[in-house]
């Protein structure tokens, strides 16, 4: 199996954990991630609240780079990701206004983009059938005892018709399927969906907080130790902003893992403590209590 | 005395204008407001998202583009997804929002209008988003500096702001795109 990688602009700095422990499961999954050749920023909320045409072509200049590359895209970011998926749905659904977009993106680059290759997010090549299978048979350390939250956020499952790889949308389940097949346990909760926020985290902060307070409280009352996630956006909303809020009773705090940094410890890779240095609440004595963490 | 608002009588052309624009069958709602009760911002709307659609619906075009609402959306497709007439309000909200820099209502949040300049100043600049290079720029629009203070320092410290951008090599294609979108949205 190989995929064509496009990292997006996070995944290069502030949620560069991500970046290493995604690279990190795929390897040990044998799956083979090849980087898009000279990719650019998909433009994300900034670009659709600006202008349309901007945020139709950015993304649709990485489509064309990676039809050239021939393999289908896998995408770890959701911003990224949705942003990807609505510009492959526009130039193939979109009628008269994509094809117009295609031909413009054409005048600029030489080339259009005819479709012929699929954009995934990693958690939906992640609970493919043999992938989950090979997962399976390579966990070194099963994560028992660990009580985690799935949190999808916003741009993972909407607008369903467009981007989302789950059945039912309202609910969706592949992220908690991933935490089982550990062997962590995956809680039951009502904020699997809720939006933490995140394209208004530096400009309205107080509004944010907010947002993420609420998050957080509802994955500790149901019980969670951690709440993962697979969005950077995400990830660095819940863990920046959950001081802020003030945190839970005695100032508690939930750190905020990445997918594949819960498999990466499952399947015993090295590498665990550089992806933990990096998070402000720093995961590493909650493991530690369950005797989790890696032996260095 | 004969009550003046009594008199308002809606009008279509806003509806028009932003159906054409934001591509969004706005004549369709009837007002059952699911969009409003699955809306995370609600708290801090001062139009709700149902609102929105209505006022639109009216012609009400002063109130809408001096609306806080169409800034702080977080954009998060909750009402897209669910409402039974297919209508994304984020989507008319990016319209509306254009609507307001460009007929002189301003940004009722300036700060969300920062953000998302300073962002997209990035992405012409370099291709991607330069972080470090990005918020320098925010906070000098906004003015903001002390604003988030130690968690930059935080990042600073676990290395998770780059200070030097990273650089698209075919950079004459995007700002192809950038002059392409400025010239439509003239």
């Amino acid at each position: 199996m190989k995929f064509t990688y496009y990292p997006g602009c996070s995944l290069h700095s502030t949620a560069e954990e991500y970046n290493l422990s995604n690279q990190a499961v795929f390897r040990a999954l044998d799956i083979e991630l090849e980087e898009l050749n000279d990719w650019n920023c998909c433009g994300a909320t900034s670009a659709h609240s600006t202008n349309e045409f901007l945020s139709h072509a950015l993304p649709l200049r990485n489509l064309v780079l990676a039809e050239r590359q021939g393999n289908d895209v896998v995408v770890p970011c959701a911003a990224c990701y949705n942003l990807l998926r609505n510009a492959d749905h526009h130039v193939r659904f979109g009628g008269e206004k994509g094809e117009s977009l295609n031909a413009e993106i054409e005048a600029v680059m030489g080339s259009r983009y005819r479709g012929e290759i699929a954009v995934r997010h990693i958690v939906d090549v992640l609970t493919e059938p043999e992938v989950l299978k090979k997962l399976e048979s390579k966990i070194k350390k099963p994560l028992e005892g660990l009580k985690l939250a799935a949190y999808y956020g916003c741009l993972l499952t909407r607008p369903p018709k467009v981007v989302s790889f789950e059945e039912n949308p309202e609910q969706p389940c592949k992220l908690d399927l991933l935490i089982e097949k550990v062997g962590a346990d995956s809680v039951r909760w009502s904020y699997k969906t809720d939006c933490c926020g995140g394209s208004l985290s530096i400009s309205q902060p107080e509004l944010v907080i907010k947002l993420t307070q609420t998050i957080v409280e509802a994955a500790r009352y149901a019980g969670a130790e951690a709440i993962v996630c697979a969005c950077p956006l995400c990830q660095a909303n819940l863990d920046t902003r959950q001081h802020e809020a003030g945190g839970g009773p005695g100032g508690s705090t939930l750190p905020v893992l990445y997918i594949t940094e819960v498999l990466g410890l499952a399947l015993g890779l090295p590498g665990s403590e550089q992806w933990f240095r990096k998070h402000l609440i720093d995961p590493a004595p909650l493991l530690k209590s369950l005797d989790l963490l890696p032996a260095s | 005395m004969e009550n003046q608002e009594a008199k308002v009588l809606p009008s279509f052309e806003l509806v028009k204008e932003v159906e054409a624009k934001s591509g969004q069958p706005v004549g369709r709602c009837y007002q059952c407001k699911k969009c409003t009760g699955g809306c995370p911002m609600s708290f801090a709307f001062d139009l709700f998202a149902h609102q929105i659609v209505r006022y639109v619906q009216l012609g009400l075009k002063e109130p809408l583009l001096k609306s806080k609402s169409i800034w702080i959306c977080a954009c998060c497709k909750t009402c897209k997804s669910r409402c039974p007439n297919g209508i994304d309000i984020s989507a008319l909200n990016d319209t509306l929002k254009a609507m307001a820099l460009k007929e002189s209502a301003g940004a009722a949040e300036g700060k969300v209008a920062a953000f998302h300049d300073a962002f997209v100043s990035s992405v012409e600049r370099y291709g991607r988003v330069h972080e470090a290079g990005m918020l320098a720029r925010y906070k000098l629009k906004t003015k903001t500096y002390t604003q988030d203070m130690s968690l930059g320092i935080e990042f600073i410290k676990r290395r998770k702001l780059k200070l030097l951008p990273e650089k698209v090599r075919q950079l004459r294609e995007i700002k192809q795109i950038f002059q392409r979108a400025k010239e439509k949205s003239q």
